[in-house]
């Protein structure tokens, strides 16, 4: 018998690495924390990318309304009522002229009483970029007349036509985005605020808490949304001021849409809570805020944000419908909704289709967010 | 299955009963009574107020009593098919109604059936033709349906209809079959009239339900039983019609309650804008002048629609599907 081999520890530290060699990719994988793949596999979801381009940009404009948009919310340009949209040309006869309108001109028919345009290819507008033109307050704090760009001097820039009382559209429409594109937000804030306590509590404690959610989110679902969100906003006081009025539309809006989301967190947190951690938690004593907040919802954050993307549309068209039917935001408070509310007779559409054209911005919109929305979706699990 | 249709009786009843609170709260909402207004309103244009009325509608509805009586009374009015008084028409709101309730009833039925007939056959297509030019350019006119508001696209319709095919603008019925009983003649009228609201409602849903038509098709024809047939020879057609066709046409009839709601959601304001003699114009002006007795009943309707919608086709899923009839739980 030969002598039993010694006992024999190697005492430099062990390195995995060495056994199994990673290369650089495949280590940035390994390494990479779960938002950056999240980022890596939206990226790979084109349209989403584009519709988040398109989303921010059209944010960042609503800071800067007043100096993005050529006139200002209220001028009226008397001359000009129901002018249709004049179009950027750059070239003249063949020659370049930089970007320019044609002027319009007004005659009255007097056989139908229609207001009547004509372009005059004489009459070149050149637009001034970086300018001084209609004066305005910004944000209603601070006053200014800069521009981005504005209608030359003595002649006119409407790209998307008037309204009766002259006032350029695509001017209101920026200005409306302000209002439009915030509702969803202010709308969906509230609304995950309840679906998460809501639905947090129903999947944390279960038991009669859980079935008694679950009835109520049952009841809210099976109701059609819209009648109730008519209701709901015929039911705000008149005497409150618009930005009151502002914020009860988008409470509304957030009452009746908290259902899905607190019925998805719900189910999560049902399979989470079994997790060990999610024991340990409880054993050092974390209060059952803390252990939702802290260890358990963290675990579906990106979905949440996903369907928090798709449900933004709704709420815009929510409020734009609201509006259009008088019921939601009224003026003076600008949104594409109380936009629309000119178009709503059948001769808009015949005679003055322009003033559809806040619906342009509307679907815009929405498809971006449904696009971000579907990539969100598909990212927000990237370990799959 | 009897078990079953009981349990689902009593959820439907507890679903209706709550809905009837809510709505009840929701139009007591607005500050003071609809009579109370109706009195200043008389007063403040110096005119006598009948108080002979006023004691009247007062018992009628307990408007003296606590809450909850109100409710009692509102609530068991109701079962019996007392819709309630409508202040603005001085009249009792089923006399109001007329047609309005059959016709919105038609109305959303049609527009249930409009968006199958459509969605099925794209939905099939788009997850047979998954990533082709086609399923792009299905999915993304179906984005466009979802994107556009129902309203304008109700203009829009009503302007081309009228340009292309002379329908007359707005109503159900050629007027001069209003206030006529019903006919051949009528029912043609409505038809005729009815597809562009239809067609403008299912737009939406439509979208929504190709998309899940098509998700529940693909992860079907993924599965291993698709791949047996196929080896074993089917052809495609027999082999795509008889099984995975058959398994996702379920959640099809399933989704009814995501569709109905929406469904009616869009008949509302649909129909408030073309002034179609359906619920949704006198819902609107109801709601517009406080008439709160008026809009709680639509509003009743309406649930009522959406709820014994989901019912049935939740009844007709458990004939349909006999695993859900084992066990006895809907999966949704």
């Amino acid at each position: 018998m030969s002598e039993p081999v010694p006992h024999y520890v190697n005492q430099d530290p062990f390195d995995p690495y060495t056994i199994e060699a990673l290369t650089p990719e495949q280590e940035r994988y390994y390494m990479a924390s779960q938002w950056k793949m999240i980022w890596w596999r939206l990226k790979k979801h084109r349209l989403a990318v584009a519709s988040g381009i398109i989303l921010i940009f059209m944010y960042a404009t609503t800071l800067i309304v007043e100096i993005m948009a050529p006139y200002e919310l209220h001028t009226r340009n008397t001359n000009f009522i129901y002018a249709p949209p004049q179009s950027i040309h750059l070239f003249h006869d063949g020659s370049f002229e930089g970007p320019f309108v044609y002027g319009l001109d007004y005659h009255l028919n007097m056989e139908n009483l229609k207001r009547e345009y004509t372009v005059n290819p004489d009459k070149i507008d050149h637009l001034r970029f970086f300018c001084l033109g209609d004066s305005y307050s910004f944000w209603g704090l601070i006053d200014g007349s800069f521009h981005l760009i504005c209608p030359s001097r003595d002649g006119t820039m409407f790209l998307y036509g008037t309204d009766r009382l002259g006032r350029d559209m695509f001017s209101r429409i920026l200005y409306g985005s302000r209002i439009s594109l915030t509702v969803g937000l202010f709308g969906i804030a509230f609304s995950f605020l309840l679906g998460i306590s809501i639905g947090g509590a129903a999947g944390y404690f279960g038991g009669w808490v859980d079935a008694t959610v679950q009835r109520v989110i049952e009841v809210l679902r099976s109701l059609p949304e819209l009648p109730l969100w008519m209701a709901l906003s015929a039911a705000l006081p008149i005497t409150w001021s618009p930005i009151l009025v502002f914020f009860g539309i988008t409470i509304i809006l957030g009452m009746l849409d908290w259902p899905g989301l607190a019925r998805a967190v719900r189910s999560k947190l049902l399979a989470l809570r079994e997790e060990d951690y999610c024991s340990a938690a409880i054993m050092m004593g974390a209060s059952p805020k803390r252990v939702i907040a802290r260890h358990l919802l963290p675990n579906f954050t990106s979905h949440l944000i996903a369907s928090a993307t798709l449900s933004i549309p709704a709420m815009i068209l929510g409020e734009t419908a609201l509006s259009f039917l008088g019921l939601g935001l009224r003026p003076p408070i600008t949104s594409w909704g109380v936009l629309l509310v000119e178009a709503q007779n059948i001769n808009a559409v015949a005679l003055y289709p322009w003033l559809m054209l806040p619906m342009s911005a509307v679907i815009v919109v929405v498809l971006a967010f449904n696009f971000l929305g579907d990539g969100l979706r598909d990212a927000a699990d990237p370990y799959s | 299955m009897l078990d079953y249709l009981i349990r689902r009786t009593i959820t439907m009843m507890f679903t209706l009963a709550a809905t009837s609170v809510l709505i009840f709260i929701i139009i007591h909402l607005p500050p003071g009574d609809y009579l109370s207004t109706y009195i200043a309103e008389l007063q403040s244009q110096g005119e006598m107020v009948d108080n002979e009325k006023i004691e009247f509608l007062r018992r009628q509805y307990g408007l003296d009593k606590s809450m909850p009586e109100q409710y009692f009374t509102w609530a068991t009015g109701l079962l019996q098919g007392d819709l309630g008084y409508s202040f603005e028409y001085n009249l009792p709101v089923s006399e109001v109604v007329g047609d309005r309730l059959l016709l919105s009833m038609i109305l959303n039925f049609t527009t249930i059936i409009f968006i199958y007939l459509v969605a099925f056959p794209i939905g099939v297509y788009s997850a047979t033709h998954q990533y082709s030019w086609g399923d792009h350019g299905l999915t993304f006119i179906g984005f466009l349906g979802l994107a556009t508001p129902n309203f304008l696209l109700a203009l829009v319709m009503l302007y081309f209809a009228n340009v292309w095919f002379g329908t007359s603008i707005g109503g159900l019925m050629d007027p001069q079959y209003l206030d006529q009983p019903w006919s051949i003649d009528k029912a043609w009228s409505v038809a005729a009239h009815l597809w562009v609201p239809v067609v403008v409602i299912g737009t939406s849903g439509t979208a929504g339900m190709i998309r899940r038509l098509r998700a529940n098709l693909l992860d079907e024809l993924q599965k291993q039983y698709v791949v047996t047939g196929r080896a074993k020879g089917l052809p495609p057609r027999k082999l795509l019609i008889k099984y995975p066709l058959r398994m996702a046409l379920n959640p099809f009839v399933a989704d009814i309650g995501n569709l109905l709601p929406q469904v009616v959601s869009g008949s509302v304001i649909v129909s408030a804008v073309m002034s179609l003699p359906t619920t949704g114009p006198m819902l609107l002006s109801a709601l517009q002048s406080q008439d709160m007795y008026l809009a709680g009943s639509f509003l009743i309707f309406l649930a009522a629609l959406t709820v014994v919608g989901m019912f049935v086709s939740d009844i007709l899923l458990t004939i349909l599907d006999p695993r859900i009839r084992l066990t006895g739980g809907v999966k949704r």
